[in-house]
């Protein structure tokens, strides 16, 4: 009875909430950038499953609600981004090309670094797209034949590292526009990186929101020819 | 509240339909967000009805993101066999990714 107490739904997203809510605690008591409220609470829900014997796919199913909400969430940046479309008059062209060379930056690097490193080239195509959002991310590995989950994880690790280093990275090279800052964390580290900017301010967030859209149309459109030139 | 919850998953679903009209190049959320600004900018949704539930969502991201991260887990033998160039590749090409981004718009602002 126990067992089924703890693999209920109400239980797993108590658990879900309450571990992010002592993450945000942990995280805005210390400010250590290392621990971020994303790794707190995955620190502390593998310690609880593991302790109760929860496997992964029981609270994956029972993390639905959760999961869901991360559409909704996207879809909401659009009113996010309307509410900062004043600071992005006269920025479009220069949104674009910064995107389109971060792309192309983004998936050049992870070929070299793995051609370095004589990796599989199944490996490497699960990596390309690690810089994009979950879905786009997933449907674009599935498309050059990577594994799934390798792809999945690197998204999330991305996401977390971008929005630990992002902020010092840019600091240390001067870059003070917001614009700039908030495309960065967008393009590098998707949603993750988005909920960093938006920390920063709202004209951050919400041009990190954008670089999320136009980082996944620029992937999506410059992986297949990235393919063809370098493997 | 309910209203501005009925708006964004009217556009999630547009969005969903327009990511299946162009064969999902882009997810439905994202193809969603791009249909609430245009509709936004275009006085089609009134912006009081969507700020509340709009603000509540993009504040607390990160926590829809758990799931996943704790997926980790779960690929712990894929962790386990290809760990150096998982972190090597997600240090490096982040720190690339956010630095050339970061300098190309800050350069081209200045320039422009």
């Amino acid at each position: 009875m126990m067992h089924e107490l703890l693999t209920s739904e109400p239980f797993l997203l108590t658990l879900i909430l309450g571990s992010y809510l002592t993450g945000v605690y942990l995280y805005t008591r210390s400010r250590m950038a290392l621990l971020h409220p994303v790794i707190i609470s995955i620190g502390i829900i593998v310690g609880v499953l593991k302790w109760a014997g929860i496997d992964y796919g029981t609270f994956y199913d029972g993390s639905y609600i959760i999961r869901f909400m991360l559409g909704p969430s996207v879809v909401a940046l659009g009113y996010v981004l309307y509410e900062q479309a004043e600071h992005l008059k006269g920025k479009v062209l220069s949104i674009m090309t910064s995107v389109t060379v971060g792309s192309f930056v983004g998936i050049a690097s992870v070929i070299f670094v793995c051609r370095m490193m004589n990796v599989e080239q199944v490996v490497i195509v699960s990596l390309e797209s690690k810089s994009v959002t979950t879905p786009i991310a997933l449907s674009l590995s599935e498309r050059s034949g990577g594994i799934l989950s390798l792809t999945a994880i690197t998204v999330v690790l991305c996401g977390i590292l971008g929005s630990i280093m992002g902020p010092f990275i840019l600091k240390m090279l001067r870059v003070k526009s917001r614009v700039a800052t908030g495309l960065a964390l967008g393009s590098a580290s998707h949603g993750i990186g988005t909920a960093r900017a938006i920390e920063l301010g709202a004209v951050e967030g919400a041009i990190s929101g954008l670089a999320i859209g136009l980082m996944g149309i620029m992937t999506s459109l410059m992986i297949p020819l990235m393919e063809k030139c370098f493997l | 509240m309910i209203k501005g919850a009925a708006w964004i998953m009217l556009f999630y679903f547009l969005g969903e339909c327009v990511s299946s009209f162009i064969g999902r190049l882009l997810p439905g959320s994202v193809c969603g967000m791009i249909l609430l600004f245009l509709a936004l900018s275009a006085k089609l949704v009134n912006p009081d009805d969507v700020r509340d539930v709009s603000r509540t969502l993009t504040q607390n991201m990160a926590v829809f993101f758990v799931p996943a991260g704790v997926g980790l887990m779960a690929s712990y033998d894929l962790i386990a066999r290809y760990w150096m160039a998982l972190l090597l590749v997600t240090v490096v090409t982040t720190a690339v990714v956010i630095a050339v981004v970061g300098l190309t718009q800050d350069k081209l602002e200045k320039k422009m």
